[in-house]
């Protein structure tokens, strides 16, 4: 369908686009424009920063809260995931594409029906399974829990079914081992789909909320997001240090966004369209 | 690879059945090849299998166990209770009243979001200069976290500080208690939420609609019909596929949400935004009555699994799949 038409109505999308583009994005603006206010013109009501755009506010987030630290622990916990999630999920796609057993069909039934299990309905045997195991503020216990996924799966599949099936008995008679033929042939070439589970699993994992709230009692492998929670229930009237926090919270996954949307828009429209 | 080999798992793989005059000796290496290729598979599945048998079968079964005892302080089964646990949640006015928020939550949340995405997605599907950039900017919400989020909609809706209040304030209306009185809390929880779920919503759509034929408009517009009818009688039923699978992930995420409660209103006030799973949160780590809370997770269970039956078993009649 084309809205554009016309010179004035080429205008009016135009209009429609910036306010539209305004909405959506004003909480990101408000933000960012309350973090680099300093606090006494934040008390006094103002919209705007007022030139020159004061930063003590990052100072001091940085300064007062282990910040750095909550955003290091973030960051390593989201590459574990990204990078494990890849590897199981990249695997178990194979052998639902490539290997025939018996069993397969009902495996994968099996597979997809975990889709159905909501997560939360798993939380409290899992914080006793990972408190059990003295897992409690470890990275295994924050990583663990999350290192398979039936959407993974689903999707790496989705790509890998694409790929030509005489490839692959081409490499059997070039007596490649299986395994060989899955490292350098199959994930080469459906490296796009990886692509697009590694975005999403990277921003899906930073922004983890619930369980990084149960399993980090103390600040050794805390995330930043309950960092974010403890902070702005401390400084409850430095709001505009507790902006600054936020903006570091997001810039992480909005770069991350803007630097994968193209495989994470081809991926999940995959992901609707095909399933 | 000989070419025996290759022919008979031809016939395996159309389902074809063995051929009865097989001899012992191709039927010994045949066993052997599908005993090698169900332990590979085995091994190639190994760690998702063992993921999901650790930390998904074991805890959903072992929460339906644990849900017909009382527990102890450290969650450990102590008295076994029948059916006590579900009888006591479903007569106790918390968790109906919390049935009834996450319900109404859902009802606000995923139509309203749908409508504006779609919206997004109509003007982003231009072909227009610096298209690039809106697309990105729509998307953004996807990137950003319940907790970050909830963090900067409380400022928004801050009594006194917040900017939604300083906007009515022109206008000569008095400020709302956005999250503090219980008839308007749900609204601003859901607004957050909204908000949340534009940028997944948008770029789904927007995917969709991409893929759609141009012709069908091109024949429709020289027929005379107008955009709003291209609109409904074309991109809404052909998208049909997609806003099913979106709304699904919606009503699911619904009635998953936690964070932007646990930042904005802790449940409050008065129960009015004590979401289903913010009240298992409560029940199983505050109060640390793991049995009575593991019901309410059976139930919640429960729910998930016959919203997405009837979801389906609804919606398909009504979807257009090309």
């Amino acid at each position: 369908m084309r809205l554009v038409q016309g010179r004035l109505s080429r205008i009016l999308v135009w209009i429609a686009l910036i306010v539209a583009a305004f909405m959506t994005s004003f909480p990101l603006l408000y933000a960012i424009s309350a973090s680099l206010m300093s606090q006494a013109d934040f008390n006094a009501g103002a919209v705007l920063p007022t030139w020159p755009l004061d930063f003590s506010n990052y100072v001091d987030a940085f300064g007062k809260f282990p910040l750095l630290h909550y955003l290091l622990n973030t960051l390593i916990m989201s590459l574990i995931v990204m990078v494990a999630l890849l590897i199981t999920c990249s695997m178990a796609a194979f052998a639902f594409t490539f290997i025939r057993f018996r069993g397969r069909g009902v495996l994968f039934g099996v597979m997809l029906s975990t889709l159905m299990i909501p997560w939360e309905a798993t939380i409290i045997v899992n914080f006793q399974t990972v408190r059990d195991l003295n897992w409690l503020n470890t990275f295994q216990g924050l990583t663990v829990p999350s290192l398979a996924s039936a959407f993974g799966i689903f999707l790496l599949r989705q790509a890998f079914r694409t790929l030509p099936h005489e490839l692959f008995e081409a490499s059997q008679i070039d007596g490649a081992s299986r395994f060989r033929f899955f490292v350098s042939m199959v994930v080469p070439l459906s490296r796009p789909m990886l692509a697009t589970l590694a975005v999403y699993t990277f921003i899906n994992t930073w922004n983890k909320y619930l369980w990084p709230l149960l399993v980090t009692t103390d600040d050794r492998v805390r995330t930043v997001q309950i960092g974010l929670r403890s902070m702005q229930g401390e400084a409850t009237t430095q709001w505009p240090m507790v902006m600054a926090a936020t903006v570091m919270v997001m810039a992480a996954t909005t770069i991350v966004l803007v630097l994968g949307q193209r495989q994470l828009k081809a991926g999940l429209a995959a992901g609707a369209v095909k399933g | 690879m000989t070419a025996v080999d290759t022919k008979a798992r031809r016939a395996r793989s159309t389902g074809r059945a063995q051929p009865p005059h097989e001899s012992p000796e191709r039927r010994r290496l045949r066993r052997r090849r599908e005993w090698r290729n169900l332990l590979s598979g085995l091994a190639y599945l190994s760690p998702v299998l063992v993921i999901f048998a650790v930390f998904l079968f074991y805890p959903a079964i072992k929460a339906g166990w644990l849900s017909f005892f009382n527990t102890n302080v450290r969650g450990l089964p102590t008295v076994f209770a029948g059916l006590g646990n579900y009888i006591a949640t479903l007569t106790s006015d918390g968790f109906r009243q919390s049935l009834v928020a996450t319900v109404s939550f859902a009802v606000m949340v995923v139509p309203t979001t749908m409508a504006i995405a779609l919206c997004l997605a109509v003007l982003a599907n231009e072909k227009l200069r610096g298209m690039a950039f809106f697309r990105t900017v729509y998307a953004l919400p996807l990137a950003i976290s319940a907790a970050a989020a909830a963090v900067v909609w409380r400022l928004i809706f801050h009594p006194s500080q917040g900017i939604l209040n300083a906007f009515l304030g022109i206008f000569g209306i008095s400020p709302v208690g956005w999250v503090t009185d219980p008839n308007v809390a749900l609204i601003s929880v859901s607004l957050t939420t909204i908000w949340m779920h534009l940028g997944f919503t948008f770029i789904v759509l927007l995917g969709g609609m991409q893929s759609l034929p141009t012709e069908l408009y091109e024949s429709a517009s020289l027929d005379g019909a107008g955009r709003w009818r291209q609109l409904r009688n074309i991109t809404v039923p052909l998208l049909s596929p997609v806003l099913f699978f979106v709304s699904i992930v919606l009503v699911i995420d619904s009635f998953q949400s936690f964070g932007q409660i646990d930042i904005l209103t802790q449940g409050g006030p008065a129960g009015a935004t004590n979401l289903i799973v913010y009240e298992i949160y409560q029940n199983a780590f505050v109060h640390r009555q793991v049995g009575y809370a593991s019901a309410q997770t059976v139930i919640l269970f429960l729910i998930v699994v016959v919203l997405s039956a009837v979801q389906f078993r609804f919606g398909e009649r009504k979807v257009h799949y090309q």
